[in-house]
């Protein structure tokens, strides 16, 4: 047998020849040919040693040198100086990583350290599409307790008790709400659930029903049972597709079960969920729209009242909340009202779920403790601002909302509180926004889409945002004129007055929260012609579209 | 099947914790791939299909896949959970197909946790509950 005095292994497994090591092995063959060293140097083409993430790689004996991620042309320098001067090239060494380093707990990591999940208990744990693994963590437990233990009025006693509130954005009293639809006459009554999530850079309901999709039937059983409707509709925009066909699973294990359908674990009790696909209308989350679209009507909203406890949907007695909040109910009933009222602050009781997006370090999905404030939820929970850049603003609420900028950090999340500061609590949608973030351009940004979004139905909701759009259009293209932001002002006064419906009557509110906090920036577009958090000068609209391009294309 | 009555949900809370359990012994490893709309958006069915790749090439059968949704860190999707019986579970974060592979054939096949794709171990209420 020929005896070789060097050995060059390659590595051949399916991931290092996806990431070049066919290619590596020929040039390695073809420089040893060309240094005639084909009689001491074997190449050898080995099976997957496993660190397939450094690969390609190349193991040298007799020493066993071991190269990481290897190009084409590395080969010659390989060949040069370690086969011909015998010196390793340390630059495509592997260093082994360090095995003390202690791996952190889930729970040492602020980002999860810090959040308290009630609604997203089972993420990431049970597989959504198995309905066994969600009876395993209690999954229905709360429907069992509700339909053989409790009255209808002691279920709404324990709801009040509890001090949940419409997680939608409203923030009303859930418990309220679903005694005035059990007080209301009527033989026949509806559950609705609202998961036509439509805030920019909200996507809590989304994950909740991909993740869970059973948390929030138990929640709709339990209120339908109390409430005594026998029909129930899940009312999910389109644009969820993943959230919709688990939807669909889950309806069906559920009802295969027993646990939907006549006769809900043999208590007598019935009750049937269908999903309504939303066609993309952010108007439909409104709730009288979202019943107008069920009917299969224009969605546009009605005034109330009649409210729809009363008159909801088909003119019957309606109990609609949002995905969040019947995620919550099922463990109200199982540990108690008091119990929920025990976490969080006088007004906001429980915790919150919200979406953390923007120029934040930790992008995701959140759920605290009421009380907490923004500032350990940025920095604390998501981390810290990216590029060691500097906070600007945080954005809540969407385009309802306002935003809280660095002097509001220690506001607590607390319906009051936040709305003290000009914000909402909203549906939870909470973007964070850098020094570069131009604030006349975040207004026109959500005025654009309060414009584009608007049903048309009233005057204020159609006519106001277009003009209002306008007025900060010309601003952020270097036209804005002196009394611009008086205009604004006295516009957006106007349209909370006397727009129809929740859409547009806060609609002016991103344009009213970033004058109140900054007015220096509005002015110096009007007067001076430039943005100071885009550094531009002698401002146009080329400018201005130019410049925000890649933030519209995010978007 | 039948209608359940509320023992029957017992029951099933019983036989699936036991079953939890790495199935009652008859697995050895337990890999979750979380798959929300995040997860598949960075590429999760990737990681998913290598895992089974990697499995029947290796001619492995003590391994159950399972998938589940967002675990809340979006940003650093793709994320898997891999649980070996009796070692605390190891989340990996921006998973790629060759780390999977490195993970599969290193700590799944041999045991060897791979420090340097880590997040974090254990499970977020392990003491909460």
């Amino acid at each position: 047998m020929k005896v070789y005095r060097s050995h060059i292994l390659v590595c051949g497994g399916t991931a290092c020849r996806a990431s070049g090591s066919e290619d590596i092995q020929k040039a390695l063959v073809q420089e040893i040919a060309r240094r005639q060293l084909e009689d001491e140097v074997m190449v050898v083409e080995t099976g997957c040693n496993g660190f397939c993430a450094a690969g390609p790689i190349l193991v040298i004996y007799p020493d066993g040198t071991f190269y990481q991620k290897v190009t084409k042309a590395d080969i010659t320098e390989i060949v040069e100086e370690h086969i011909v001067k015998g010196r390793p090239v340390e630059r495509l060494m592997y260093v082994e990583p360090s095995t003390e380093e202690p791996i952190p707990h889930m729970n040492d990591i602020p980002f999860f350290g810090k959040q308290m999940p009630i609604v997203l208990k089972n993420r990431g744990l049970i597989d959504a599409e198995k309905i066994d693994e969600y009876i395993a963590r209690d999954g229905y437990m709360g429907v069992a307790k509700a339909l053989t233990e409790m009255t209808r009025d002691d279920i709404i006693e324990e709801m009040k008790k509890s001090g949940l509130r419409g997680r939608g954005g409203g923030g009303f009293p859930a418990g309220l709400k679903w005694s005035f639809a059990k007080a209301a006459k009527g033989d026949q009554k509806y559950i609705l659930c609202n998961a036509d999530e439509g805030d920019p850079g909200a996507f809590m309901d989304r994950s909740v029903l991909e993740g869970d999709p059973h948390s929030v039937l138990e929640g709709m059983i339990i209120a339908g049972y109390a409430i005594g409707a026998d029909h129930g509709v899940i009312y999910c925009r389109a644009e969820y597709p993943l959230a919709i066909r688990r939807l669909g699973i889950a309806i069906d294990q559920a009802k295969e079960y027993g646990l939907l359908g006549e006769d809900i674990l043999g208590s007598g009790y019935s009750l049937d969920i269908e999903v309504y696909q939303g066609a993309g209308a952010f108007v439909c989350g409104e709730e009288t729209a979202l019943m107008n679209s069920i009917e299969g009507n224009r969605g546009m909203p009605r005034p109330r009242p009649p409210f729809p406890a009363n008159k909801g949907l088909w003119g019957k007695p309606s109990v609609l909340n949002n995905v969040e909040t019947y995620a919550n109910v099922a463990q109200i009933i199982m540990k108690g009202g008091d119990w929920y009222a025990s976490i969080g602050t006088e007004r906001s009781k429980g915790t919150k779920v919200f979406a953390l997006t923007g120029t934040v370090n930790n992008v995701g999905l959140i759920e605290v403790p009421m009380g907490t404030s923004i500032g350990d939820i940025i920095f604390d929970i998501g981390g810290g601002i990216p590029d060691g850049k500097k906070f600007k603003a945080a954005q809540l609420g969407g385009p309802s909302g306002g935003c809280i900028p660095v002097e509001g950090l220690n506001t607590l999340t607390d319906y009051e509180e936040i709305t003290k500061m000009g914000a909402i609590m909203g549906s939870g949608g909470l973007i964070v926004m850098d020094e570069d973030t131009c604030m006349v351009d975040t207004a026109r940004f959500f005025m654009e889409f309060c414009q584009d979004e608007s049903c048309g139905k009233c005057t204020p909701g159609r006519e106001g945002t277009k003009r209002m759009l306008e007025i900060l259009q010309r601003i952020c293209w270097g036209k804005g004129r002196d009394g611009d932001i008086e205009l604004l002002e006295e516009m957006a006064g106007i349209i909370k007055d006397s727009a129809l419906c929740g859409l547009g009557q806060t609609a002016p509110n991103p344009v009213l929260s970033t004058i109140r906090y900054f007015r220096d920036e509005y002015e110096a577009h009007i007067y001076e012609k430039r943005c100071p958090a885009k550094g531009l000068s002698k401002l146009s609209k080329a400018k201005h579209k130019k410049i925000h391009a890649k933030k519209q294309a995010d978007v | 099947m039948a209608k359940l009555k509320i023992e029957d949900l017992k029951k099933i809370k019983d036989r699936v914790q036991m079953e939890d359990l790495f199935r009652s012994g008859a697995k050895r490893v337990r890999v979750t791939v979380h798959m929300g709309t995040c997860g598949i958006a960075s590429g999760a069915k990737e990681i998913l299909d290598t895992i089974m790749d990697e499995i029947d090439e290796n001619k492995v059968n003590d391994v159950v896949v399972a998938t589940s949704g967002c675990i809340g860190i979006c940003s650093r999707e793709p994320l898997a959970t891999v649980e070996v019986q009796d070692e605390d579970p190891i989340v990996y974060e921006y998973l790629t197909a060759n780390k999977t592979r490195q993970i599969f054939r290193r700590h799944i096949m041999n045991k060897e946790v791979q420090t340097e794709f880590v997040m974090a171990k254990g499970k977020e209420q392990d003491d909460r509950g």
